[in-house]
Protein backbone atom coordinates (compact mmCIF):
# COMPACT_ATOMS: atom_id res chain seq x y z
CA UNK A 1 0.00 0.00 0.00
CA UNK A 2 1.33 3.42 -0.86
CA UNK A 3 -0.78 5.86 1.06
CA UNK A 4 1.70 8.69 0.75
CA UNK A 5 1.38 8.46 -3.01
CA UNK A 6 -2.40 8.63 -2.85
CA UNK A 7 -2.06 11.64 -0.63
CA UNK A 8 -0.15 13.65 -3.17
CA UNK A 9 -2.14 12.56 -6.22
CA UNK A 10 -5.44 13.12 -4.48
CA UNK A 11 -5.08 16.88 -4.28
CA UNK A 12 -5.48 17.65 -7.99
CA UNK A 13 -8.33 15.68 -9.53
CA UNK A 14 -7.77 15.61 -13.28
CA UNK A 15 -11.19 15.77 -14.89
CA UNK A 16 -11.63 13.02 -17.49
CA UNK A 17 -12.58 14.39 -20.91
CA UNK A 18 -16.19 13.16 -20.92
CA UNK A 19 -16.90 15.20 -17.82
CA UNK A 20 -15.99 18.51 -19.45
CA UNK A 21 -18.56 18.31 -22.24
CA UNK A 22 -21.08 21.11 -21.49
CA UNK A 23 -24.04 18.86 -22.31
CA UNK A 24 -23.04 16.56 -19.43
CA UNK A 25 -22.84 19.25 -16.75
CA UNK A 26 -25.94 17.97 -14.99
CA UNK A 27 -24.61 14.44 -15.28
CA UNK A 28 -21.42 15.51 -13.61
CA UNK A 29 -23.11 16.56 -10.40
CA UNK A 30 -25.07 13.33 -10.42
CA UNK A 31 -21.80 11.53 -10.87
CA UNK A 32 -20.21 13.24 -7.87
CA UNK A 33 -23.18 12.18 -5.76
CA UNK A 34 -22.97 8.62 -7.12
CA UNK A 35 -19.29 8.50 -6.19
CA UNK A 36 -20.06 9.51 -2.63
CA UNK A 37 -22.82 6.87 -2.46
CA UNK A 38 -20.14 4.20 -2.96
CA UNK A 39 -18.71 5.15 0.40
CA UNK A 40 -21.89 5.85 2.35
CA UNK A 41 -22.70 2.27 3.51
CA UNK A 42 -19.16 1.73 4.80
CA UNK A 43 -19.07 5.16 6.43
CA UNK A 44 -22.34 4.43 8.21
CA UNK A 45 -21.05 1.01 9.30
CA UNK A 46 -17.85 2.47 10.71
CA UNK A 47 -19.72 5.26 12.49
CA UNK A 48 -22.24 2.80 13.95
CA UNK A 49 -19.77 0.06 14.87
CA UNK A 50 -16.77 2.13 16.00
CA UNK A 51 -17.67 5.80 16.34
CA UNK A 52 -20.86 5.24 18.27
CA UNK A 53 -19.34 2.64 20.67
CA UNK A 54 -16.38 4.87 21.51
CA UNK A 55 -18.62 7.87 22.25
CA UNK A 56 -21.18 5.73 24.07
CA UNK A 57 -18.46 4.20 26.28
CA UNK A 58 -17.14 7.62 27.11
CA UNK A 59 -20.61 8.84 28.10
CA UNK A 60 -21.43 5.66 30.03
CA UNK A 61 -18.21 5.89 32.00
CA UNK A 62 -19.52 9.10 33.61
CA UNK A 63 -22.92 7.62 34.39
CA UNK A 64 -24.32 5.23 36.93
CA UNK A 65 -25.37 2.82 34.19
CA UNK A 66 -26.77 -0.47 35.56
CA UNK A 67 -29.49 -2.97 34.83
CA UNK A 68 -31.95 -0.56 36.39
CA UNK A 69 -31.17 1.89 33.59
CA UNK A 70 -32.85 -0.50 31.15
CA UNK A 71 -36.03 -0.48 33.23
CA UNK A 72 -36.47 3.18 34.15
CA UNK A 73 -34.21 4.73 31.52
CA UNK A 74 -32.30 6.68 34.15
CA UNK A 75 -28.51 6.84 34.13
CA UNK A 76 -27.55 9.59 36.58
CA UNK A 77 -24.31 11.49 36.03
CA UNK A 78 -21.69 10.58 38.58
CA UNK A 79 -18.67 12.48 37.36
CA UNK A 80 -15.44 10.55 37.86
CA UNK A 81 -16.92 8.13 40.38
CA UNK A 82 -16.66 5.09 38.08
CA UNK A 83 -13.00 5.78 37.39
CA UNK A 84 -12.29 6.31 41.09
CA UNK A 85 -14.15 3.08 41.92
CA UNK A 86 -12.24 0.90 39.47
CA UNK A 87 -8.80 2.44 39.99
CA UNK A 88 -9.04 2.29 43.78
CA UNK A 89 -10.17 -1.35 43.62
CA UNK A 90 -7.20 -3.43 44.75
CA UNK A 91 -7.90 -5.76 41.83
CA UNK A 92 -7.02 -2.95 39.40
CA UNK A 93 -3.31 -2.87 40.24
CA UNK A 94 -3.16 -6.64 39.94
CA UNK A 95 -5.01 -6.58 36.62
CA UNK A 96 -2.72 -3.83 35.32
CA UNK A 97 0.42 -5.78 36.28
CA UNK A 98 -1.04 -8.97 34.78
CA UNK A 99 -1.93 -7.15 31.57
CA UNK A 100 1.66 -5.91 31.32
CA UNK A 101 3.17 -9.34 32.08
CA UNK A 102 0.76 -11.10 29.73
CA UNK A 103 1.46 -8.66 26.92
CA UNK A 104 5.25 -8.55 27.34
CA UNK A 105 5.54 -12.32 27.81
CA UNK A 106 3.29 -13.13 24.87
CA UNK A 107 4.91 -10.67 22.49
CA UNK A 108 8.47 -11.66 23.43
CA UNK A 109 7.70 -15.37 22.95
CA UNK A 110 5.71 -14.95 19.74
CA UNK A 111 8.23 -12.63 18.20
CA UNK A 112 11.38 -14.62 18.97
CA UNK A 113 9.87 -17.96 17.90
CA UNK A 114 8.16 -16.30 14.94
CA UNK A 115 11.42 -14.73 13.79
CA UNK A 116 13.36 -18.01 14.09
CA UNK A 117 10.69 -19.84 12.10
CA UNK A 118 10.52 -17.08 9.48
CA UNK A 119 14.31 -17.27 9.02
CA UNK A 120 14.08 -21.04 8.75
CA UNK A 121 11.30 -20.94 6.15
CA UNK A 122 13.17 -18.25 4.24
CA UNK A 123 15.57 -21.01 3.21
CA UNK A 124 14.83 -23.11 0.19
CA UNK A 125 13.60 -26.69 0.63
CA UNK A 126 10.95 -29.05 -0.76
CA UNK A 127 7.36 -28.60 0.52
CA UNK A 128 8.29 -25.23 2.04
CA UNK A 129 5.09 -23.49 0.88
CA UNK A 130 2.67 -26.20 1.98
CA UNK A 131 4.26 -26.68 5.40
CA UNK A 132 4.35 -22.92 5.99
CA UNK A 133 0.67 -22.61 5.09
CA UNK A 134 -0.26 -25.38 7.53
CA UNK A 135 1.43 -23.34 10.28
CA UNK A 136 -1.50 -20.93 9.95
CA UNK A 137 -4.02 -23.42 11.32
CA UNK A 138 -3.86 -22.40 15.02
CA UNK A 139 -4.54 -18.84 13.90
CA UNK A 140 -7.55 -19.78 11.79
CA UNK A 141 -9.44 -21.98 14.25
CA UNK A 142 -11.66 -20.17 16.77
CA UNK A 143 -9.71 -18.97 19.83
CA UNK A 144 -12.17 -20.73 22.11
CA UNK A 145 -11.39 -24.02 20.30
CA UNK A 146 -7.69 -23.45 20.91
CA UNK A 147 -8.50 -22.83 24.57
CA UNK A 148 -10.49 -26.07 24.73
CA UNK A 149 -7.60 -28.07 23.27
CA UNK A 150 -5.19 -26.57 25.81
CA UNK A 151 -7.62 -27.25 28.65
CA UNK A 152 -7.23 -30.93 27.77
CA UNK A 153 -3.44 -30.72 27.44
CA UNK A 154 -2.91 -28.75 30.67
CA UNK A 155 -5.38 -30.69 32.80
CA UNK A 156 -3.71 -31.49 36.11
CA UNK A 157 -4.17 -35.22 36.64
CA UNK A 158 -4.40 -36.80 33.21
CA UNK A 159 -3.49 -33.90 30.90
CA UNK A 160 -0.82 -35.02 28.45
CA UNK A 161 1.70 -32.33 29.45
CA UNK A 162 1.91 -33.45 33.08
CA UNK A 163 1.75 -37.14 32.11
CA UNK A 164 4.68 -36.66 29.72
CA UNK A 165 6.74 -34.54 32.11
CA UNK A 166 6.19 -37.08 34.88
CA UNK A 167 7.08 -40.10 32.77
CA UNK A 168 10.27 -38.33 31.67
CA UNK A 169 11.08 -37.73 35.33
CA UNK A 170 11.20 -33.94 34.86
CA UNK A 171 8.59 -33.35 37.56
CA UNK A 172 7.64 -35.44 40.60
CA UNK A 173 4.12 -34.20 41.14
CA UNK A 174 1.62 -32.93 38.56
CA UNK A 175 1.68 -29.16 38.08
CA UNK A 176 -1.74 -27.51 38.51
CA UNK A 177 -1.22 -25.37 35.39
CA UNK A 178 -4.61 -23.68 35.36
CA UNK A 179 -5.63 -24.01 38.99
CA UNK A 180 -2.61 -22.68 40.88
CA UNK A 181 -2.22 -18.90 41.20
CA UNK A 182 1.55 -19.38 40.89
CA UNK A 183 1.61 -20.80 37.38
CA UNK A 184 -1.73 -19.93 35.76
CA UNK A 185 -0.45 -16.69 34.24
CA UNK A 186 2.53 -18.51 32.77
CA UNK A 187 0.20 -21.14 31.32
CA UNK A 188 -2.04 -18.62 29.57
CA UNK A 189 1.01 -16.79 28.23
CA UNK A 190 2.27 -20.07 26.75
CA UNK A 191 -1.08 -20.68 25.07
CA UNK A 192 -1.18 -17.14 23.74
CA UNK A 193 2.34 -17.51 22.35
CA UNK A 194 1.19 -20.61 20.50
CA UNK A 195 -1.73 -18.67 19.04
CA UNK A 196 0.39 -15.71 17.99
CA UNK A 197 3.21 -17.59 16.26
CA UNK A 198 1.43 -17.94 12.87
CA UNK A 199 0.76 -14.19 12.67
CA UNK A 200 4.39 -13.37 13.47
CA UNK A 201 5.84 -15.97 11.09
CA UNK A 202 3.63 -14.85 8.23
CA UNK A 203 4.42 -11.16 8.45
CA UNK A 204 8.12 -11.58 9.21
CA UNK A 205 8.47 -14.13 6.41
CA UNK A 206 6.90 -11.76 3.88
CA UNK A 207 9.22 -9.04 5.19
CA UNK A 208 12.24 -11.29 4.64
CA UNK A 209 11.07 -12.09 1.10
CA UNK A 210 11.05 -8.36 0.30
CA UNK A 211 14.76 -7.92 1.07
CA UNK A 212 16.57 -8.08 -2.28
CA UNK A 213 19.07 -10.93 -2.68
CA UNK A 214 21.63 -8.48 -4.08
CA UNK A 215 22.09 -7.00 -0.61
CA UNK A 216 23.17 -10.39 0.72
CA UNK A 217 25.39 -10.99 -2.30
CA UNK A 218 27.08 -7.63 -1.82
CA UNK A 219 27.37 -8.32 1.92
CA UNK A 220 28.91 -11.73 1.30
CA UNK A 221 31.67 -10.06 -0.78
CA UNK A 222 32.45 -7.89 2.25
CA UNK A 223 32.55 -10.97 4.46
CA UNK A 224 29.08 -10.52 6.01
CA UNK A 225 27.55 -13.97 6.28
CA UNK A 226 25.57 -15.82 8.94
CA UNK A 227 25.04 -13.79 12.11
CA UNK A 228 26.87 -10.81 10.68
CA UNK A 229 24.51 -10.73 7.72
CA UNK A 230 21.52 -11.03 10.04
CA UNK A 231 22.61 -8.06 12.18
CA UNK A 232 23.87 -5.84 9.39
CA UNK A 233 21.52 -6.65 6.52
CA UNK A 234 18.40 -8.51 7.65
CA UNK A 235 17.46 -6.59 10.80
CA UNK A 236 17.95 -3.05 9.45
CA UNK A 237 15.92 -3.86 6.35
CA UNK A 238 13.23 -5.56 8.40
CA UNK A 239 12.84 -2.66 10.80
CA UNK A 240 9.55 -1.34 9.40
CA UNK A 241 7.94 -4.80 9.35
CA UNK A 242 9.23 -5.55 12.85
CA UNK A 243 7.72 -2.37 14.25
CA UNK A 244 4.36 -3.13 12.65
CA UNK A 245 4.40 -6.73 13.91
CA UNK A 246 5.25 -5.63 17.45
CA UNK A 247 2.73 -2.80 17.63
CA UNK A 248 -0.12 -4.84 16.19
CA UNK A 249 0.85 -7.68 18.50
CA UNK A 250 0.68 -5.39 21.53
CA UNK A 251 -2.65 -3.89 20.48
CA UNK A 252 -4.22 -7.31 19.91
CA UNK A 253 -2.78 -8.84 23.07
CA UNK A 254 -4.05 -5.99 25.25
CA UNK A 255 -7.63 -6.81 24.31
CA UNK A 256 -7.43 -10.61 24.54
CA UNK A 257 -10.51 -11.99 26.22
CA UNK A 258 -11.45 -15.32 24.59
CA UNK A 259 -8.37 -17.23 25.68
CA UNK A 260 -8.40 -16.10 29.30
CA UNK A 261 -12.13 -16.70 29.71
CA UNK A 262 -11.80 -20.12 28.06
CA UNK A 263 -8.82 -21.21 30.15
CA UNK A 264 -9.18 -19.65 33.59
CA UNK A 265 -11.97 -17.03 33.59
CA UNK A 266 -9.53 -14.67 35.27
CA UNK A 267 -8.90 -17.07 38.14
CA UNK A 268 -7.57 -18.82 40.18
CA UNK A 269 -7.67 -16.14 42.89
CA UNK A 270 -7.58 -13.46 40.16
CA UNK A 271 -4.13 -14.64 39.05
CA UNK A 272 -5.05 -14.11 35.39
CA UNK A 273 -7.19 -10.98 35.72
CA UNK A 274 -6.39 -8.40 33.07
CA UNK A 275 -7.98 -5.02 32.37
CA UNK A 276 -9.98 -6.56 29.50
CA UNK A 277 -11.31 -9.41 31.68
CA UNK A 278 -12.09 -7.02 34.53
CA UNK A 279 -14.00 -4.76 32.14
CA UNK A 280 -16.00 -7.72 30.82
CA UNK A 281 -16.86 -8.87 34.33
CA UNK A 282 -17.93 -5.41 35.52
CA UNK A 283 -20.24 -4.98 32.54
CA UNK A 284 -21.59 -8.43 31.85
CA UNK A 285 -21.27 -10.32 35.12
CA UNK A 286 -21.95 -7.57 37.67
CA UNK A 287 -23.93 -5.39 35.21
CA UNK A 288 -22.10 -2.23 36.32
CA UNK A 289 -21.86 -0.91 32.79
CA UNK A 290 -20.49 2.46 33.90
CA UNK A 291 -17.50 0.84 35.59
CA UNK A 292 -17.00 -1.60 32.73
CA UNK A 293 -16.95 1.35 30.32
CA UNK A 294 -14.44 3.21 32.52
CA UNK A 295 -12.12 0.18 32.41
CA UNK A 296 -12.46 -0.27 28.67
CA UNK A 297 -11.66 3.42 28.19
CA UNK A 298 -8.48 2.93 30.19
CA UNK A 299 -7.73 0.02 27.84
CA UNK A 300 -8.31 2.21 24.78
CA UNK A 301 -6.01 4.83 26.26
CA UNK A 302 -3.22 2.27 26.67
CA UNK A 303 -3.82 0.93 23.15
CA UNK A 304 -3.82 4.48 21.79
CA UNK A 305 -0.29 5.08 23.03
CA UNK A 306 0.86 2.07 21.03
CA UNK A 307 -1.38 3.02 18.11
CA UNK A 308 0.37 6.36 17.81
CA UNK A 309 3.74 4.62 17.74
CA UNK A 310 2.34 2.21 15.15
CA UNK A 311 0.98 4.96 12.91
CA UNK A 312 4.29 6.82 13.09
CA UNK A 313 6.15 3.67 12.14
CA UNK A 314 3.71 3.21 9.27
CA UNK A 315 4.07 6.76 8.03
CA UNK A 316 7.82 6.35 7.95
CA UNK A 317 7.33 3.17 5.93
CA UNK A 318 5.09 4.95 3.45
CA UNK A 319 7.54 7.81 3.06
CA UNK A 320 10.42 5.53 2.21
CA UNK B 1 38.95 -32.29 -4.22
CA UNK B 2 35.18 -32.17 -4.07
CA UNK B 3 33.53 -32.91 -7.35
CA UNK B 4 30.51 -31.06 -8.66
CA UNK B 5 28.43 -34.21 -8.13
CA UNK B 6 29.39 -34.46 -4.46
CA UNK B 7 28.52 -30.82 -3.86
CA UNK B 8 25.15 -31.31 -5.49
CA UNK B 9 24.47 -34.39 -3.36
CA UNK B 10 25.43 -32.49 -0.21
CA UNK B 11 23.04 -29.72 -1.10
CA UNK B 12 20.23 -32.19 -1.73
CA UNK B 13 20.80 -33.80 1.67
CA UNK B 14 20.75 -30.42 3.35
CA UNK B 15 17.48 -29.50 1.67
CA UNK B 16 15.95 -32.84 2.61
CA UNK B 17 17.08 -32.35 6.20
CA UNK B 18 15.37 -28.96 6.29
CA UNK B 19 12.11 -30.49 5.12
CA UNK B 20 12.40 -33.08 7.89
CA UNK B 21 12.99 -30.36 10.49
CA UNK B 22 10.04 -28.37 9.14
CA UNK B 23 7.78 -31.41 9.47
CA UNK B 24 8.86 -31.91 13.09
CA UNK B 25 8.24 -28.23 13.88
CA UNK B 26 4.85 -28.39 12.22
CA UNK B 27 3.96 -31.53 14.18
CA UNK B 28 4.80 -29.71 17.42
CA UNK B 29 2.78 -26.69 16.36
CA UNK B 30 -0.26 -28.72 15.37
CA UNK B 31 -0.06 -31.09 18.34
CA UNK B 32 -2.97 -29.41 20.18
CA UNK B 33 -5.17 -29.93 17.11
CA UNK B 34 -4.09 -33.58 16.90
CA UNK B 35 -4.78 -33.97 20.61
CA UNK B 36 -8.28 -32.60 20.11
CA UNK B 37 -8.89 -35.19 17.39
CA UNK B 38 -7.38 -37.97 19.51
CA UNK B 39 -9.54 -37.22 22.57
CA UNK B 40 -12.64 -36.68 20.45
CA UNK B 41 -12.34 -40.24 19.15
CA UNK B 42 -12.02 -41.92 22.58
CA UNK B 43 -15.20 -42.55 24.50
CA UNK B 44 -14.63 -40.81 27.81
CA UNK B 45 -16.61 -39.28 30.59
CA UNK B 46 -15.10 -36.97 33.15
CA UNK B 47 -11.66 -38.60 33.01
CA UNK B 48 -9.34 -37.54 30.28
CA UNK B 49 -7.61 -40.32 28.34
CA UNK B 50 -3.86 -39.98 27.96
CA UNK B 51 -3.09 -42.56 25.29
CA UNK B 52 -1.48 -41.20 22.18
CA UNK B 53 -3.73 -43.02 19.73
CA UNK B 54 -7.43 -43.84 19.84
CA UNK B 55 -6.88 -47.61 19.95
CA UNK B 56 -10.60 -48.20 20.37
CA UNK B 57 -12.01 -45.37 18.30
CA UNK B 58 -15.55 -44.34 19.10
CA UNK B 59 -17.86 -41.79 17.57
CA UNK B 60 -19.85 -41.41 20.78
CA UNK B 61 -18.34 -37.96 21.35
CA UNK B 62 -19.53 -36.81 17.95
CA UNK B 63 -23.02 -38.23 18.52
CA UNK B 64 -23.32 -36.27 21.76
CA UNK B 65 -21.75 -33.18 20.17
CA UNK B 66 -24.21 -33.14 17.28
CA UNK B 67 -27.12 -33.82 19.62
CA UNK B 68 -26.11 -30.98 21.98
CA UNK B 69 -24.56 -28.53 19.55
CA UNK B 70 -25.92 -29.34 16.09
CA UNK B 71 -28.35 -26.44 16.25
CA UNK B 72 -25.54 -24.15 17.44
CA UNK B 73 -23.37 -25.13 14.47
CA UNK B 74 -26.23 -24.13 12.17
CA UNK B 75 -26.63 -20.84 14.06
CA UNK B 76 -22.92 -20.12 13.58
CA UNK B 77 -23.17 -21.03 9.90
CA UNK B 78 -26.08 -18.61 9.36
CA UNK B 79 -24.25 -15.82 11.20
CA UNK B 80 -21.05 -16.44 9.23
CA UNK B 81 -22.82 -16.47 5.84
CA UNK B 82 -24.77 -13.34 6.77
CA UNK B 83 -21.54 -11.60 7.78
CA UNK B 84 -19.90 -12.50 4.45
CA UNK B 85 -22.80 -11.04 2.47
CA UNK B 86 -23.07 -7.89 4.57
CA UNK B 87 -19.31 -7.32 4.55
CA UNK B 88 -18.97 -7.67 0.79
CA UNK B 89 -21.98 -5.41 0.16
CA UNK B 90 -20.58 -2.68 2.39
CA UNK B 91 -16.83 -3.00 1.85
CA UNK B 92 -16.52 -3.64 -1.91
CA UNK B 93 -17.91 -0.32 -3.23
CA UNK B 94 -16.02 1.58 -0.55
CA UNK B 95 -12.75 -0.19 -1.35
CA UNK B 96 -13.20 0.70 -5.01
CA UNK B 97 -14.00 4.32 -4.20
CA UNK B 98 -10.96 4.65 -1.93
CA UNK B 99 -8.74 3.07 -4.57
CA UNK B 100 -9.94 4.87 -7.69
CA UNK B 101 -11.98 8.00 -6.97
CA UNK B 102 -9.93 11.04 -6.17
CA UNK B 103 -11.51 12.17 -2.95
CA UNK B 104 -9.63 14.80 -0.99
CA UNK B 105 -10.23 13.09 2.33
CA UNK B 106 -8.94 9.63 1.45
CA UNK B 107 -6.01 9.69 3.84
CA UNK B 108 -8.39 10.61 6.69
CA UNK B 109 -10.71 7.74 5.78
CA UNK B 110 -7.79 5.31 5.78
CA UNK B 111 -6.61 6.64 9.13
CA UNK B 112 -10.10 6.15 10.56
CA UNK B 113 -10.16 2.56 9.29
CA UNK B 114 -6.74 1.82 10.78
CA UNK B 115 -7.73 3.30 14.15
CA UNK B 116 -11.04 1.43 14.14
CA UNK B 117 -9.10 -1.81 14.22
CA UNK B 118 -7.59 -0.85 17.54
CA UNK B 119 -10.91 -0.52 19.35
CA UNK B 120 -11.26 -3.50 21.73
CA UNK B 121 -14.23 -5.79 21.08
CA UNK B 122 -15.41 -5.25 24.64
CA UNK B 123 -15.97 -1.53 23.88
CA UNK B 124 -18.18 -2.41 20.93
CA UNK B 125 -19.97 -5.07 22.97
CA UNK B 126 -20.63 -2.62 25.82
CA UNK B 127 -22.25 -0.09 23.51
CA UNK B 128 -24.10 -2.56 21.28
CA UNK B 129 -25.57 -4.36 24.30
CA UNK B 130 -27.29 -1.21 25.52
CA UNK B 131 -28.33 -0.26 21.99
CA UNK B 132 -29.62 -3.76 21.13
CA UNK B 133 -31.52 -3.93 24.41
CA UNK B 134 -33.44 -0.84 23.33
CA UNK B 135 -34.07 -1.76 19.69
CA UNK B 136 -34.70 -5.47 20.22
CA UNK B 137 -31.63 -6.90 18.50
CA UNK B 138 -30.33 -8.82 21.53
CA UNK B 139 -30.56 -12.59 21.08
CA UNK B 140 -30.93 -12.34 17.33
CA UNK B 141 -28.95 -13.58 14.35
CA UNK B 142 -29.15 -10.20 12.53
CA UNK B 143 -27.80 -8.50 15.66
CA UNK B 144 -24.77 -10.81 15.69
CA UNK B 145 -24.24 -10.42 11.94
CA UNK B 146 -24.09 -6.63 12.30
CA UNK B 147 -21.70 -6.89 15.27
CA UNK B 148 -19.42 -9.27 13.37
CA UNK B 149 -19.28 -6.87 10.46
CA UNK B 150 -17.29 -4.68 12.85
CA UNK B 151 -14.37 -7.10 12.52
CA UNK B 152 -14.74 -7.83 8.84
CA UNK B 153 -15.59 -4.50 7.17
CA UNK B 154 -12.38 -2.56 7.95
CA UNK B 155 -10.30 -5.62 7.05
CA UNK B 156 -12.27 -6.04 3.82
CA UNK B 157 -11.86 -2.42 2.79
CA UNK B 158 -8.08 -2.49 3.32
CA UNK B 159 -7.54 -5.81 1.50
CA UNK B 160 -9.75 -5.02 -1.49
CA UNK B 161 -8.51 -1.44 -1.76
CA UNK B 162 -4.89 -2.51 -2.02
CA UNK B 163 -5.94 -4.92 -4.78
CA UNK B 164 -8.12 -2.40 -6.61
CA UNK B 165 -5.32 0.18 -6.66
CA UNK B 166 -3.87 -2.04 -9.38
CA UNK B 167 -7.01 -2.05 -11.56
CA UNK B 168 -6.10 0.10 -14.57
CA UNK B 169 -8.36 3.17 -14.81
CA UNK B 170 -8.26 2.90 -18.59
CA UNK B 171 -10.46 -0.23 -18.60
CA UNK B 172 -13.14 1.47 -16.56
CA UNK B 173 -12.89 4.66 -18.61
CA UNK B 174 -13.27 2.72 -21.85
CA UNK B 175 -16.51 1.24 -20.56
CA UNK B 176 -17.67 4.68 -19.45
CA UNK B 177 -17.06 6.11 -22.92
CA UNK B 178 -19.19 3.26 -24.25
CA UNK B 179 -22.00 4.60 -22.08
CA UNK B 180 -21.80 2.41 -18.99
CA UNK B 181 -22.83 4.20 -15.81
CA UNK B 182 -20.62 4.30 -12.74
CA UNK B 183 -22.45 1.43 -11.09
CA UNK B 184 -22.61 -0.68 -14.27
CA UNK B 185 -18.87 -0.24 -14.81
CA UNK B 186 -18.22 -1.19 -11.19
CA UNK B 187 -20.38 -4.30 -11.29
CA UNK B 188 -19.45 -5.58 -14.74
CA UNK B 189 -15.73 -4.70 -14.79
CA UNK B 190 -14.23 -3.92 -11.39
CA UNK B 191 -15.95 -6.68 -9.42
CA UNK B 192 -15.05 -9.51 -11.86
CA UNK B 193 -11.44 -8.30 -12.16
CA UNK B 194 -11.11 -8.10 -8.38
CA UNK B 195 -12.71 -11.50 -7.84
CA UNK B 196 -9.73 -12.94 -5.99
CA UNK B 197 -9.67 -10.19 -3.41
CA UNK B 198 -13.43 -10.55 -2.91
CA UNK B 199 -12.96 -14.27 -2.29
CA UNK B 200 -10.16 -13.59 0.20
CA UNK B 201 -12.29 -11.08 2.08
CA UNK B 202 -15.33 -13.36 1.99
CA UNK B 203 -13.35 -16.28 3.42
CA UNK B 204 -11.92 -14.17 6.22
CA UNK B 205 -15.29 -12.58 6.99
CA UNK B 206 -16.62 -16.12 7.32
CA UNK B 207 -13.80 -17.19 9.64
CA UNK B 208 -14.03 -14.01 11.75
CA UNK B 209 -17.77 -14.48 12.29
CA UNK B 210 -17.50 -18.23 12.77
CA UNK B 211 -14.77 -17.74 15.39
CA UNK B 212 -16.43 -14.84 17.17
CA UNK B 213 -16.81 -15.38 20.86
CA UNK B 214 -17.03 -11.94 22.47
CA UNK B 215 -20.22 -10.88 20.68
CA UNK B 216 -21.73 -14.33 21.08
CA UNK B 217 -21.06 -14.12 24.80
CA UNK B 218 -22.25 -10.57 25.40
CA UNK B 219 -25.06 -10.03 22.90
CA UNK B 220 -27.03 -13.17 23.76
CA UNK B 221 -28.69 -13.64 27.12
CA UNK B 222 -31.50 -16.13 26.79
CA UNK B 223 -29.94 -19.26 25.37
CA UNK B 224 -32.18 -19.39 22.32
CA UNK B 225 -29.41 -18.17 19.98
CA UNK B 226 -26.14 -19.92 20.84
CA UNK B 227 -23.26 -19.77 18.34
CA UNK B 228 -21.04 -22.83 18.62
CA UNK B 229 -18.17 -20.90 20.24
CA UNK B 230 -20.52 -20.01 23.09
CA UNK B 231 -21.69 -23.63 23.14
CA UNK B 232 -18.08 -24.77 23.64
CA UNK B 233 -17.59 -22.17 26.37
CA UNK B 234 -20.65 -23.49 28.20
CA UNK B 235 -19.23 -27.02 27.86
CA UNK B 236 -15.95 -25.78 29.34
CA UNK B 237 -17.33 -25.16 32.81
CA UNK B 238 -15.17 -25.55 35.86
CA UNK B 239 -15.72 -29.31 35.57
CA UNK B 240 -15.81 -31.02 32.24
CA UNK B 241 -18.11 -34.03 32.40
CA UNK B 242 -17.67 -35.35 28.87
CA UNK B 243 -14.26 -34.71 27.33
CA UNK B 244 -14.92 -36.56 24.09
CA UNK B 245 -18.05 -34.48 23.41
CA UNK B 246 -16.19 -31.21 24.13
CA UNK B 247 -13.30 -32.16 21.86
CA UNK B 248 -15.68 -33.45 19.16
CA UNK B 249 -17.47 -30.09 19.16
CA UNK B 250 -14.12 -28.31 19.04
CA UNK B 251 -13.15 -30.46 16.03
CA UNK B 252 -16.46 -29.71 14.30
CA UNK B 253 -15.90 -26.00 14.95
CA UNK B 254 -12.43 -26.29 13.34
CA UNK B 255 -13.74 -27.79 10.10
CA UNK B 256 -14.20 -24.49 8.21
CA UNK B 257 -10.61 -23.44 9.00
CA UNK B 258 -9.23 -26.84 8.00
CA UNK B 259 -11.22 -27.02 4.75
CA UNK B 260 -10.33 -23.47 3.74
CA UNK B 261 -6.66 -24.03 4.52
CA UNK B 262 -6.63 -27.08 2.26
CA UNK B 263 -8.76 -25.92 -0.68
CA UNK B 264 -8.29 -22.16 -0.57
CA UNK B 265 -4.69 -21.82 0.58
CA UNK B 266 -3.91 -19.16 -2.02
CA UNK B 267 -6.65 -16.84 -0.76
CA UNK B 268 -5.87 -17.46 2.89
CA UNK B 269 -2.20 -16.67 2.34
CA UNK B 270 -3.16 -13.46 0.52
CA UNK B 271 -5.36 -12.36 3.41
CA UNK B 272 -2.82 -13.31 6.06
CA UNK B 273 -0.04 -11.14 4.65
CA UNK B 274 -2.09 -8.43 3.01
CA UNK B 275 -4.25 -7.56 5.95
CA UNK B 276 -1.98 -7.81 8.94
CA UNK B 277 -5.25 -7.56 10.72
CA UNK B 278 -7.41 -9.75 12.99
Amino acid sequence: MSDAKTLTTATEPAAPSYDTAPARRGGRRGEEIAKVLFVVPAALAIIALFGYPVVKNLVMSFQNYTLRTFINGKAPWVGLQNYVAVVSDELFTKALINTALFTIGSIAGQFVIGMLLALFFHKNFPLNGVLRALFLLPWLIPLIVGSAAWRAILEQDSGILNVTLESLGIINAPIPWLTSPNVALIAIILVNIWLGIPFNVTLLYSGLQDIPDELYEAGALDGATGWKAFWNITLPNLRAVVSVVLMLGVIYTLKVLDIILGLTQGGPANATQTIAVMSYQRSFVEFKFGQGAALSNILILIALVFAIVYLRANRRRFDE
Amino acid sequence: MITHKQRLAARQTRRGLRTAIAIVLLALMLFPVYWMLNISLQASGGTLPSTFFPSHPSLAGYTTAIHDQGQNLITSLLIAIGTVVLTLLIATPCAYALAQFRFRWISWALLAILISQMIPGIVIANALYTLYENIGLLNSIPGLIIANAANAVPFGILIMRSFMLAVPTSIVEAARVDGAGLVRAFLSIVVPISRNSLITVGLFAFLFAWSDFIFALTLTTKGNIVPVTLGIYTYLGAHISNWSAVMATAMLASIPAIILLVIAQKYIAAGATGGAVK
